[in-house]
């Protein structure tokens, strides 16, 4: 779960990360009120979308009036499709070098990786395309832990500046522990800036891995702070996996792998899917009915694909779900069903013996994905 | 032969005493797997349908000469489960638990490959079955059919269609491998491969890869080099959004690299016969059979 900017500092808070002092405003009237930060200071948007500064979403503030203006003007904008509803406001650091860093996990390696580089404050993978040795990459081994020597190894071979060398490897060093115990997918500081007050992580982009919930209370509290997309909301409340799409064949599946194949096939059959729904492992019959409810909220689904193969899930199961969802209803699209694998010929007996106009039963899946496409159109 | 399980496979199952864990211990033993004991700490000298309870693999190891693992512990005590298994000398461990911290999972790949010769297949895996011998997961083996085609996926449902396409041609499979999604997976798609290519039962392999990691591209590169046995693969994901996280922690698409077509460029730049959708499995197997 990808974190605000804000959210990645009161992490840094928790850790002990030196960081600017700041406020945060969640509504413009707190402005006028706002007091405790020496000037200039800067304003900025917090949205999780890149290039915010570029399209005038970070601003300095050399006075509280300048403060109240570069708010106003910045809280309710529109960044790519996201909307500013909340500012941090931070002061500014007078900024003498500017640096790189991130932690994260190399799957092909198995490995922590810790990225370092001298040049900071831009587009780093521009730097890693371009000068690659700019870009020091040191692998951890997960059981070890980052080795204080190889971090001050890799502290020189990125050519940061030795006059900070302990302050640096400090920072950093904290910045895995954020990383590491804190269940961190991502830690990237850029920049990670050497001010006139000392080292300091300027900007955070922290992502969470939620897997690792129930270890860290806190986890809890910040996911609520963010705004789920109101058309996956009820599916989110109903413990749905639901991405919207642009298409037409609303999709429910078991499993991620076998409805993004699904995805697929509608596609290769010239159709498009509306969303992607994984009802998950060992789905009971609630699950499919809520799952059927959530694309009934989609006024772009013009079919219905329910594409089963029971391992966990028992279509029997899903077959009850369906019915319990359709019995009796004049149904605004056709569904189109196949069930395979675990109990599915109970699963057949329950749809036959429950009979709907607008359902249709298909014995494999490139036909039924050709059926809803067909039916959709 | 098959690979890494067969007829001779003495299975001892963590986490026996849950739900889970017990309907697919007794539904694998159903099957025919030795199926020898289970482990739950404080419930040793129990059993569960005359399957014998130990406090510990140790035991299990010792007492019922078990040497797979089939750990169905619920994510957060998965790690130190996995690793009693590891310690005690278990050759397999089958990690079918889903939601693992990545972190654990690292450290514990960490630990398992430098201090012991354990392999380890997941987590959040269906586990994997060599058909007629042994069963040690959840994949139902009703659609499995004993033969010659060795198949491994990184998804677990997508995994039984393509194995379901195979029986209904009547082509039989050698071992159904599910790897398991998750960022550290334990066996990659290139062990698994490794293992098909050495084993004589197998004459040709299916490969099911998805969006996001480099695990397919890699494999590419191994099956152009290493690989004589031909083989069959699809990835799925091709119409996923990018940058959007589809359920498997590993289904995550990061710049070029990633991709479906990314990935399936390098399978056919491999030599690899490439189909566009799952259901044209079998019919591409049974021309090179």
């Amino acid at each position: 779960m990808d974190l605000f900017e804000y959210q990645g500092k009161s992490l840094y808070q928790d850790y002990d990360i030196s960081h600017p002092k700041s406020s945060l405003v969640k509504d413009p009237k707190e402005l006028q009120e706002l007091k405790g930060l020496s000037y200039p200071v800067v304003v900025k948007a917090q949205v999780q979308v890149g290039g915010r500064g570029k399209a005038g979403g970070i601003k300095v503030a050399n006075n509280h009036d300048e403060l109240i203006e570069l708010g106003n003007q910045i809280y309710g904008m529109d960044i790519k499709g996201h909307k500013v509803e909340v500012l941090l406001i931070e002061e500014a650091s007078e900024i003498l070098e500017e640096y790189y860093l991130s932690f994260t996990l190399d799957r092909s390696a198995k490995k922590y990786l810790m990225m370092l580089s001298s040049k900071g404050g831009m587009d780093i993978e521009q730097v890693a395309k371009d000068n690659p040795k700019d870009l020091v990459k040191l692998h951890i081994s997960p059981s070890k832990g980052l080795d204080k020597k190889d971090l001050d190894e890799s502290i020189i071979e990125a050519n940061l500046n030795q006059k900070y060398k302990n302050e640096l490897s400090e920072i950093i060093s904290k910045l895995y522990e954020l990383f590491e115990e804190g269940d961190c997918d991502l830690v990237e500081v850029n920049p990670l800036a050497i001010t006139n007050e000392g080292v300091m992580a300027l900007d955070s982009k922290v992502a969470l891995d939620m897997n690792a919930k129930f270890k860290h209370e806190n986890f809890q509290i910040l996911e609520d702070e963010i705004p789920i997309p109101e058309e996956e909301k009820f599916a989110k409340e109903k413990g749905l996996n639901f991405i919207k799409l642009d298409g037409f064949v609303g999709i429910i599946g078991n499993g991620a792998g076998l409805v993004m194949s699904t995805l697929d096939v509608v596609a290769e059959h010239g159709g498009s899917a509306s969303n992607f729904l994984d009802i998950g492992g060992g789905a009971k019959s609630e699950t499919v009915s809520a799952a059927l409810e959530v694309l009934e909220t989609d006024p772009n689904v013009k079919s219905v694909l329910i594409n089963i193969f029971g391992g966990i899930t028992r279509c029997d199961l899903v077959a009850d779900g369906i019915v319990e969802a359709t019995s009796g209803k004049k149904l605004k699209w056709p569904i189109i069903i196949r069930l395979d694998g675990t109990n599915s010929q109970e699963g057949l007996e329950i749809l036959k013996n429950n009979p709907n106009d607008n359902i249709f039963i298909s014995e494999n899946m490139d036909e039924a994905a050709k059926l809803a496409v067909e039916s959709g159109v | 032969m098959a690979i890494l399980i067969d007829e001779n496979t003495r299975v001892v199952v963590q986490g026996l005493t849950g739900r889970e864990g017990q309907f697919h211990a007794l539904r694998n033993r159903d099957y025919g797997t030795n199926i020898v004991a289970g482990t739950r700490p404080g419930k040793g000298g129990e059993n569960i349908e005359s399957i014998p309870i130990f406090n510990t693999v140790e035991e299990a190891v010792k007492e019922e000469g078990a040497n797979v693992a089939m750990t169905f512990v619920p994510p957060a005590f998965a790690k130190e489960a996995v690793l009693e298994a590891a310690f005690a000398g278990c050759e397999l461990i089958v990690c079918i638990t889903e939601g693992i911290p990545a972190k654990d999972e690292a450290e514990m790949y960490d630990i398992i490959k430098k201090e012991t010769n354990s392999k380890l297949l997941g987590p959040n895996c269906p586990g994997l079955i060599s058909p007629g011998k042994s069963n040690v997961g959840i994949m139902p083996h009703e659609i499995t059919k004993q033969g010659n085609v060795g198949v491994v996926s990184r998804s677990g449902t997508l995994t039984y269609q393509a194995v379901h396409e195979l029986t209904q041609l009547e082509i039989g499979q050698s071992t159904c491998i599910g790897i398991g999604g998750d960022p550290v997976p334990g066996m990659s798609f290139i062990d698994v491969l490794e293992e098909y290519e050495k084993d004589d039962e197998t004459s040709s392999i299916v490969m099911i890869g998805e969006i996001g990691g480099s695990a397919e591209e890699e494999a590419a590169d191994f099956i152009k080099n290493n690989i004589s046995k031909p083989v069959v693969s699809y990835i799925a994901g091709v119409t996923a959004p990018p940058g959007k996280k589809m359920g498997h922690a590993g289904a995550i698409v990061s710049g070029n690299k990633g991709t479906a077509l990314a990935k399936m460029d390098a399978l056919k730049d491999a030599g690899v016969n490439v189909v566009s959708n799952p259901t044209k499995i079998g019919n591409a197997i049974k021309k090179v059979i």
